[in-house]
């Protein structure tokens, strides 16, 4: 029986995850075990808080090389939210932090980002927007139209991750919304909370 | 660009929603995963909770009903109501509640706000007020509208933001039921002080008065409502339309 498996390291609410999961009628098993995770057809790496603390209880699980191999070997994964920050190289969320480095790009601060060019937008960018594709297009979005809304609720971004840019969104700053490379995806807004377009996006991934 | 967010809200009272009209095509508008259901398939950005039943033995009850439109519904809850302590914010939240929305809980302990926001992240606490002028002023009324503590709400707008509140709702009790728009002059001085998102509640009645606070109060971000949408009165799909069409943008 192939299953999804949502990598629990003590890091928010996984609840909607697999809610969601069994909704569309997949198999998913919220877990910290390295053969359950070896075993699964697909890996969700969530996430919500901090960066450097979320980093710290990965790490802390002893998963982090597990990960990385299944990586290797090629088992499709998607960061979701704080789970897609980690998968870049690192972090300026309040002071510095060594991310998976499965994806080139660096996480930088909203507000920083907005005072160096004079953008009054309020933080965190929280709500419902739109998805424009860029130029190469990923499986994880075959069933999203360009335009489409999904639900955000973050204040740092994806930078310089132009080779892994699938969607963004625009909020005085390009947001990378979808990244991808290979095997590994990742989405900035929630699709557990993103109506049926999230909804959508997550049955693409468990057909890769 | 964010889009402006619509939000229907449902009272529930032991487990069941209080009771509407009946909706063309739903059996039961007392079930909350059917009225949740229904309002997400209209277009609602977000739904909001709000637990009124008055006993505490009642509560399972609500939780209850939560994890079922959780498992159901697949955009942010919200939910308000009876909550008062940091195990408060943990059961609903373990229930399916994205954000978790505080008014006189706060008022009675106001470090809820810091120590929630600590926990759970600023995006998750929502600052609930209910607020009335009186002579002249902005009073911060408890207890659903009926106690005046006398302390000025637009301070206690700010206190909020500054402990960490992700979001303010400003239910203003001078409009609430009149039905003749929100209250734009209260929502404009909130505005000015605050730079977190902030829900207008209070005074709907019609599709226009939706058109009008957005296009008149750029700082609000979302408008929400509790009887026009249960009534019937307004369809939230038309309302986005309409809104569309008035330039306002909304998520169709």
């Amino acid at each position: 029986m192939s299953y999804t498996a949502i990598v629990d390291y003590g890091v928010g609410n996984l609840f909607s995850i697999a809610s969601s999961l069994k909704y569309l009628e997949i198999e998913s098993v919220v877990t910290n075990d390295a053969e359950i995770l070896k075993g699964a057809s697909h890996i969700i790496l969530p996430g919500v808080g901090a960066f450097g603390d979320a980093m710290e209880k990965l790490k802390s699980t002893g998963l982090v090389p597990v990960l990385t191999e299944l990586v290797k070997e090629g088992k499709p994964i998607m960061g979701i939210c704080l789970g897609m920050q980690m998968l870049f190289e690192k972090s300026f969320e309040y002071g510095e932090h060594e991310g998976l480095g499965w994806i080139k790009g660096i996480v930088r601060p909203l507000e920083e980002s907005f005072k160096a060019k004079n953008i009054d937008l309020k933080i965190p960018h929280m709500g419902w927007n739109s998805l424009t594709f860029a130029k190469t297009g990923t499986p994880v979005l075959k069933y999203v139209k360009e335009g489409d809304f999904v639900y955000f609720v973050h204040s740092f971004y994806a930078d310089d991750c132009a080779d892994a840019l699938k969607a963004w969104a625009d909020y005085g700053v390009k947001i990378p919304a979808v990244v991808a490379r290979d095997n590994v995806f990742g989405c900035q807004f929630h699709p557990e909370k993103s109506g049926n377009i999230g909804l959508s996006i997550l049955k693409a991934f468990s057909e890769i | 660009m964010l889009t402006k967010r619509i939000i229907p809200c449902l009272d529930v009272r032991n487990g069941r929603v209080v009771k509407g009209v009946n909706f063309e095509g739903i059996r039961d508008v007392e079930d909350p995963v059917e009225m949740a259901a229904f309002y997400n398939a209209s277009g609602a950005d977000e739904l909001v909770f709000y637990d009124i039943t008055a006993s505490v033995e009642a509560r399972p009850l609500f939780d209850d009903v939560l994890r079922r439109v959780a498992e159901r519904i697949f955009i942010p809850l919200t939910v308000g109501g009876g909550i008062n302590s940091l195990e408060d914010f943990d059961r609903v939240l373990k229930a399916g509640a994205d954000k978790v929305s505080v008014n006189s809980g706060a008022i009675r302990n106001p470090d809820l706000i810091s120590e929630a926001a600590k926990r759970y992240g600023d995006q998750c606490v929502v600052l609930s007020m209910d607020v009335k002028r009186v002579d002249g002023k902005y009073h911060l009324f408890a207890k659903g509208g009926r106690e005046d503590t006398g302390i000025d709400a637009l301070q206690w707008a700010v206190r909020g933001q500054n402990n960490g509140a992700g979001e303010i709702v400003l239910n203003s009790i001078d409009t609430d039921g009149v039905k003749n728009g929100f209250d734009l002059e209260m929502l404009q001085d909130l505005s000015e002080l605050v730079t977190i998102p902030i829900i207008a509640s209070g005074g709907a009645g019609k599709m226009s008065d939706f058109s009008e606070l957005f296009e008149k109060i750029p700082g609000v971000d979302a408008g929400l409502a509790a009887s026009i949408f249960h009534f019937r009165e307004v369809d939230i799909r038309d309302l986005k339309k309409y809104l569309r069409d008035s330039g306002v943008n909304v998520r169709l």
